[in-house]
């Protein structure tokens, strides 16, 4: 287990890099600490993958240093460095047992016999795949063969951190949310430190306690699932973040207030925008828009019904707005008001959240 | 799957029909009908039945040269394989290298089979060819023309420079395509090399390796220019396999019968352990 | 009754991976394929299509019998999940493809292929090859050459699913309005509940070969006509329970007893299975009429607006989605309370009785 510090890592694929659209991951500080969760989340190339592998020791950074326990470990190879990672497809021995699969690790690194069948009994149990110990590994399902994967980062015991590639992407659908279910229990669990690599914001908010969002190579906002649910700092991570994502609608600020389509509406921090510059969009989430008896007066194009709740499409004059309405509540035919929550409207200049430090 | 039917398409394949009964049915037959029959000058046919079989099988000419054959294929399966599969591992993965060790390892497979005969004919002989003379100013008595024992070390040296390079190529092809999140997945793990190629490579290496020992046993169980360039058989009828054996019953005398029942029984031979070899590694695979 | 299917089935080797199936769909409509992995929603589609030869059993379009037709005899188009365009032709000559091999003059493909574009929002790239696109630009293209050509049957086998989860979002939202305007008949495979209910339409929910129900996609989803039909249209699974009913309430494996709505008194006394959606399972009391559930909290996991929890009730796992930040910690004893209003009754034979 280990406190990770990360501090000014830089990493290009080519060998002269020149300019910043070189550099497939941009700088990047971080600091984590011991036991916990966490998730890197974006979409397809933004960098998480580079910057795990780097973790992981499978890369050498361009630049930057990174640290376990306050220990530079930027030179050593993952085996120095103890960690364990779990591929996107399950990488197993296929002429080994479950058992064997399990125990390798351990017989490379020279533990007795005794202690190994100790703890891949352990394992096993935790991983329930105690009935398959003695089968050959290659005849398991996708997800029994992911969980032989996680089973040997677990079964050593100096592991630093587990780090997971998108590990749910060959699971059958229906068996993903057990898989993934399994994970946070064993996490919570074990409380090693682990990291986690998705796309999918679900995974990742389920899963972490931290999330570190990414885009182009760069963390736009680091931040508990609430924090990024509710404050989202950047438009990038309002939109990425929740389904349906956040609404942006074009705004200006005039003596303190918010107007959108030379209405007023209340914002979080309308104040702070005062003096912001540079294209200004209001921000709220479907969730936080209702129908109201006064407020914006809208027209619904479309009503969508997921079953534990409805999203609604609207649009004010010609802009298009979503809500969530949950399930049993009225929804009226054709014209509506809209109320935006004002706690958890904000306001962002030029996709940054107006007026807090970037 | 089975498809919706479209007739259209067995009207494209009957001239490959056509031309692969006449080339391949035709004379199969033909040889078929003169190994069971005796014949003057091809012009008059006794039935003999299985007489040219039994001869054949009775025959210690025939159990000399399917001896001689057995050890030569023998030898050069267990010397290719393991080289091949060696030289495969060293080979680069990426880089500037790899086509030129690609290209290298291409260019004995394409120097025609007689030309590959007269070149290790020349480059052995114990007074001008580089290996010879240098063999015999190293001390040791070397003359593939005289020594039985000089006769086989230089085929099978040949055979070896030939095809080891197809065994390369089919390795190497076989390796490239292995993930790369094998190899991470083993460091992290901390295999050793020798752990890693056993537990990694080598499982998963398996079809391709099938290929190419089914591949090197069929065409070195044939093997007929070469040697005759080389050696012609001799000295005397030491390297005489059963494919020079065979050319020397068919067109030396005028015996058909012979010659034909040879060829059948021949056939056989490479097909049944072909199919042994092939059914057992796919039942294993099964397993 | 624009395509009919009449019993058919399909058979490879011992196994059916179709059980006889007969389906009635109208033009202009909107169909999901709902199920597992290898439910049987490739082969179906590619037998309807004519791709695949049913064993047994009739294809009626629009009146004629097109059983033993290929699909190229077909007005048909496919798209895959894995992106499907050719190679070496630039993003206009993909979606020309169809065209060209119709016979079409080119005045005609350029104003086809420039709409379809527009549609999908490609005309940037039309000069591109595919190996310079996105993956979502790749599935785009394949999308505008399957509605290029006017077909008659538009099928989508899970073609968002090598996409990424937001990617699949946005094109998910743009699908309705790509296929919209046409009168063809549209089938788009998932596993995923979810993407149904978005889409609304009709679904059919598959499972190992079979379909379970066929209906308006929102009714099926309030009004599974089977246990097996609620499982494939539920994610996380639904909760299930095998209860006794006794009166005016129901004992529950595991000792509790849970009060009954008014309507649900009146059924017969007996044994039922019944399922509740983890929506309706909260950790608050928020319904009327409710039945608790006690157990030991195995995980909690939490998204930015809600959260699931998982609960060991002795053998049986629970699910809840409740709205909201509620961190319970694990192994601690938890009471969720599942609203009984919204339970399924499923009777001995496995009908919906309420």
């Amino acid at each position: 287990m280990a406190r990770i510090t990360i501090s000014n890592l830089r990493h290009a694929y080519v060998p002269q890099p020149a300019r910043p659209e070189d550099y497939a991951l941009k700088r990047v500080d971080l600091d984590w600490n011991d036991g916990g969760a966490y998730a890197l989340l974006g979409p397809s190339g933004c960098g998480k993958t580079t910057l795990l592998n780097l973790i992981s020791g499978l890369l050498q950074p361009s630049e930057g240093r990174i640290l376990f326990d306050d220990v530079d470990v930027t030179g050593k190879t993952p085996e120095q460095r103890n960690i364990a990672q779990v591929f996107q497809f399950p990488v197993i021995y296929d002429t080994m047992t479950v058992y064997d699969n399990l125990a390798f690790p351990l017989r490379n690194r020279g533990v007795g016999e005794e202690e190994i069948k100790r703890r891949v009994s352990a394992i096993g149990d935790m991983l329930e795949l105690t009935p398959t110990l003695a089968r050959r590994a290659a005849g398991l399902t996708a997800d029994g063969k992911q969980k032989i994967s996680l089973g040997r980062g677990l079964v050593r015991s100096d592991v630093n951190v587990i780090m997971f590639d998108e590990p749910l992407t060959v699971i059958d659908p229906h068996l993903k949310w057990q898989l993934r279910s399994k994970l946070k229990e064993l996490q919570q669990r074990i409380k090693r430190t682990m990291i986690y690599v998705t796309h999918d914001q679900t995974e990742a908010l389920t899963f972490a306690d931290q999330v570190v969002v990414m885009n182009n190579g760069e963390v736009v906002q680091t931040g508990t699932p609430i924090e990024l649910f509710e404050r989202p700092m950047h438009t990038f991570v309002g939109h990425f973040i929740g389904t349906p994502g956040m609404n942006l609608l074009p705004c200006e600020v005039k003596g303190g207030k918010a107007y959108i389509a030379g209405h007023a509406v209340a914002a979080a921090n309308a104040k702070l925008a005062a003096s912001a510059t540079g294209k200004l969009e209001l921000g709220v989430r479907p969730e936080f828009v209702s129908f109201a008896k006064t407020g914006f007066a809208a027209e619904i194009t479309r009503v969508s019904d997921i079953g534990r709740y409805k999203v609604v499409e609207a649009r004010i004059k010609d802009l298009p707005v979503k809500l969530v309405v949950p399930e049993g509540e009225a929804i009226p035919e054709k014209q509506a008001r809209l109320a935006f929550d004002p706690h958890h409207t904000q306001i962002y200049a030029d996709g940054w959240i107006a007026g807090a430090p970037r | 799957m089975n498809k919706t039917y479209n007739n259209k398409a067995w009207w494209f394949v009957l001239p490959v029909f056509v031309m692969v009964a006449f080339n391949a049915l035709v004379p199969l037959m033909t040889v078929v009908n003169y190994s069971i029959q005796e014949s003057f000058a091809a012009n008059e046919f006794f039935w003999a039945g299985a007489r040219w079989f039994q001869e054949l099988l009775r025959n210690p000419d025939f159990h000399a040269s399917l001896g001689r054959q057995i050890v030569f294929t023998g030898a050069v399966l267990l010397i290719e394989m393991p080289l091949g599969l060696a030289i495969a591992l060293c080979m680069p993965r990426t880089g500037p290298w790899v086509s030129v060790c690609l290209v290298l390892m291409a260019l004995p497979l394409l120097v025609p089979w007689n030309v590959v005969g007269s070149m290790w004919n020349i480059m052995a002989l114990p007074d001008i060819g580089l290996l010879g003379k240098g063999l015999n100013a190293l001390g040791i008595n070397y003359n593939y023309t005289r020594q039985p024992a000089a006769a086989w070390f230089t085929v099978i040296l040949m055979d070896v420079w030939h095809w080891t390079s197809l065994v390369v190529l089919l390795c190497y092809a076989g390796l490239v395509s292995i993930p790369d999140a094998y190899y991470q997945a083993a460091k992290i793990d901390g295999a050793r090399p020798w752990a890693v190629f056993r537990f990694i490579q080598l499982p998963k290496l398996k079809h391709v390796l099938t290929i190419a020992i089914l591949l090197r046993f069929m065409d070195s169980f044939m093997i007929y220019t070469e040697v005759i360039v080389l050696t012609g058989g001799g000295p005397g009828s030491t390297t005489k396999f059963l494919s020079i054996d065979l050319m020397q019953k068919a067109l030396g005398g005028f015996d058909l019968g012979p010659a034909a029942a040879f060829s059948i029984v021949y056939f056989l031979i490479i097909l049944v352990l072909s199919w042994l070899f092939y059914t057992l590694m796919m039942r294993e695979e099964a397993n | 009754m624009a395509l009919e299917l009449k019993n058919v089935t399909k058979r490879v080797g011992a196994e059916i991976h179709i059980h006889a199936t007969s389906l009635v769909v109208e033009d202009g409509s909107f169909n999901i394929l709902l199920g597992a992995t290898r439910s049987g929603k490739t082969t179906l589609m590619q037998v309807m299509a004519g791709i695949q030869r049913p064993t047994s059993g009739e294809i009626w379009h629009h009146g004629k019998n097109v059983t033993g037709l290929p699909v190229q005899a077909r007005n048909v188009s496919m798209v895959y999940q894995q992106f499907i365009n050719y190679p070496m032709l630039s993003v206009y000559e993909n979606i020309a493809s169809p065209l060209r091999v119709a016979g079409l003059g080119e005045a005609d493909i350029k104003a086809r292929v420039g709409r379809a574009a527009e549609i999908l929002r490609l005309t940037p790239m039309l000069n591109r090859k595919p190996s310079e696109l996105s993956g979502g630009q790749q599935q785009r293209t394949a999308i505008a050459r399957a509605i290029v050509k006017d077909s008659d049957i538009i099928f989508l086998d899970e073609p968002l699913a090598n996409l990424d989860y937001k990617l699949r979002e946005e094109l998910r939202d743009e699908l309705p309005r790509m296929l919209s305007g046409r009168n063809a008949i549209v089938f788009y495979a998932t596993t995923e509940p979810h993407e149904a209910l978005l889409f609304g339409g009709s679904t059919m929910t598959l499972h190992e070969g079979r379909i379970t129900q066929f209906g308006k996609t929102s009714e099926i989803y309030r009004e599974p006509n089977s246990l097996l039909s609620a499982r494939v249209f539920s994610d996380p699974p639904i909760n299930t329970a095998r209860v006794a009913k006794k009166g005016k309430s129901i004992s529950v494996q595991g000792g509790s007893t849970w009060p009954l709505t008014a309507e649900q008194a009146k059924l017969p006394d007996g044994e039922y299975d019944i399922g509740i959606r983890p929506h309706h399972v909260t950790t608050k009391k928020e319904a009327a009429v409710t039945g608790a559930v006690k157990g030991r909290v195995l995980v909690t996991e939490i998204s930015g607006s809600e959260s699931i929890i998982h609960v060991d009730t002795g053998g049986r796992t629970w699910v809840s989605q409740s709205h909201g930040v509620h961190p319970h910690k694990v192994g601690e004893q938890a009471t969720l309370h599942a609203d009984v209003a919204h339970a399924l009754f499923f009777n001995q034979q496995g009908k919906l009785v309420a």
